[in-house]
């Protein structure tokens, strides 16, 4: 038998764990990529010092598991004098963590950008503002766009990690009320279904963004 | 088979008779008559009971045991018990005392007597000295770092006031983790935990504030015993008096006892 009744008593803490999720998702969403778009940036037009630099923040990032980079930044960085809250700790493991994934995203649709397109660009007399925007920014985005939603979405999903070092989001609730109801099925159900819902409201907003940011696609 | 039948009901009959005889004697006379006191131990809980590197049981229970011997006058006879068989060792008179860390419970005082309590199992919040917390009120502006769905959880859950910010943590070594990180400054666990983050990290040993659970460990004996009973109360009297008590918690659990300890 099952008792989702049983969950009704924590509905508000399902509800604030979900809109600790949402918050986290759409601050980390923004920074992750800005991070990610400057070191792609960095990656293909900047100086090679710097591309080292890139490279090694990337592969060191993609090569270790989340939860480790997590439990350093909060556990290990406290010895070295650096103590942040868990909120804090994991908007800043979130970040570095899309950051360093799209970045080499970012940077495969950088790569599309023809030199041809750039030349053309300024022989139109394109200042330099109009060129980063509209001819190397936008269509290169443009490319890549499905996968930088993937990864926002698995980032999303990632981030149920984070109740491990306490930040009371949408696991923890569904953690704390299986230690206190003993139903668990109910209770990951619910959360199952809660995070699902948000994938695809998050699919949904970067599409809604997409139509508007390539509204030359409708042209073409 | 009918040999069988008589000779067994020939040996229930000595069986009842022996017991019978067994449960009207009194083991304190006992004790003295043979000058030598049985004690059921643990062998396997540090630091109640446990097997030091000697291979010779070490621990506040051994401890406790060698001083009711000492004082009695008597040898003792260390006996290694389970915790599930610890009770039916004494029901079955196969020992005199039982000192391996009892709790107290109302099924497990039908079935045996207890002493006063001898030593602290309680869980409490604990933390660095530097934070000035005496009583659960005090949380109110605090942090404080717990096991999710451990029992010290939901008691602070019941107790502590609604704007303490409780931060509840994976298991048991991330909520220490947490402790010995700085991440917080206060902890809700066992005495026993404390005693050994005390051992392995002296630097940051966390000072009990105050007790959210007090479950203090008891010698048992066996029912209606009422010569063994008072004499053991005496000595734990005479202990707790003379600082002996205090100089067993000071030496395992790295704590003297806590405030109005056995009152």
């Amino acid at each position: 038998m099952l008792y989702f009744s049983d969950l009704l008593p924590y509905s508000d803490l399902f509800f604030s764990g979900l809109m600790t999720t949402v918050e986290l998702t759409i601050l980390t969403t923004f920074l992750g990529i800005a991070l990610g778009t400057s070191c792609a940036t960095i990656k293909q037009y900047g100086h090679h010092l710097a591309k080292r630099l890139v490279t090694t923040y990337v592969e060191l990032i993609r090569n270790t598991p989340f939860i480790v980079q997590l439990f350093f930044i909060f556990f290990g960085l406290p010895s070295i004098g650096f103590k942040l809250s868990p909120w804090e700790a994991s908007v800043i493991a979130l970040t570095i963590n899309l950051g360093a994934y799209s970045t080499e995203i970012i940077r495969a649709g950088l790569n599309n950008i023809g030199k041809g397109q750039i030349e053309a660009a300024k022989v139109l007399g394109l200042n330099f503002r109009q060129m980063l925007v509209h001819v190397i920014f936008i269509p290169a985005f443009e490319k890549i766009y499905p996968a930088l939603t993937s990864q926002c979405v698995i980032v999303m999903l990632g981030s149920a990690v984070i109740s491990q070092i306490s930040v009371e989001d949408l696991t923890y609730a569904a953690n704390l009320v299986q230690s206190r109801n003993f139903r668990a099925f109910e209770s990951y159900f619910v959360t199952a279904f809660l995070y699902l819902g948000l994938s695809v409201l998050l699919r949904f907003a970067f599409n809604l963004l997409g139509k508007r940011l390539f509204a030359f696609r409708e042209a073409r | 088979m009918k040999a069988i039948t008589k000779l067994l009901s020939k040996a229930l009959v000595v069986a009842a008779s022996f017991s019978a005889f067994q449960a009207t004697a009194d083991v304190l006379q006992d004790i003295e008559s043979r000058k030598l006191i049985r004690i059921a131990v643990p062998q396997d809980f540090p630091p109640f009971g446990s097997i030091g590197t000697n291979l010779k049981p070490q621990g506040i229970d051994i401890d406790m045991a060698n001083y009711i011997a000492d004082e009695m006058g008597v040898k003792v006879e260390i006996v290694p018990v389970t915790s599930a068989n610890r009770i039916p060792y004494l029901q079955t008179k196969k020992v005199d005392l039982v000192i391996s860390s009892l709790g107290k419970n109302p099924e497990r005082e039908k079935a045996i007597d207890f002493s006063t309590p001898y030593a602290p199992f309680f869980l409490g919040v604990f933390g660095s000295s530097d934070v000035n917390v005496t009583k659960i009120e005090d949380l109110a502006t605090q942090v404080i770092g717990v096991t999710r769905g451990s029992v010290e959880d939901l008691e602070l859950e019941k107790h502590a006031p609604s704007t303490s910010d409780i931060r509840r943590f994976e298991d048991n070594n991330t909520t220490l983790t947490a402790y010995l990180t700085g991440q917080v400054d206060l902890i809700a666990t066992g005495n026993l935990v404390a005693a050994e983050i005390a051992k392995r990290q002296p630097k940051r040993a966390p000072i009990s504030k105050f007790m959210l659970k007090d479950s203090p460990c008891y010698i048992g004996m066996a029912e209606g015993e009422v010569a063994l009973q008072a004499k053991v109360n005496e000595l734990i009297k005479k202990a707790l008096a003379s600082g002996k008590l205090d100089e067993i918690s000071m030496k395992w659990l790295k704590a003297p006892l806590p405030n109005g300890f056995g009152a």
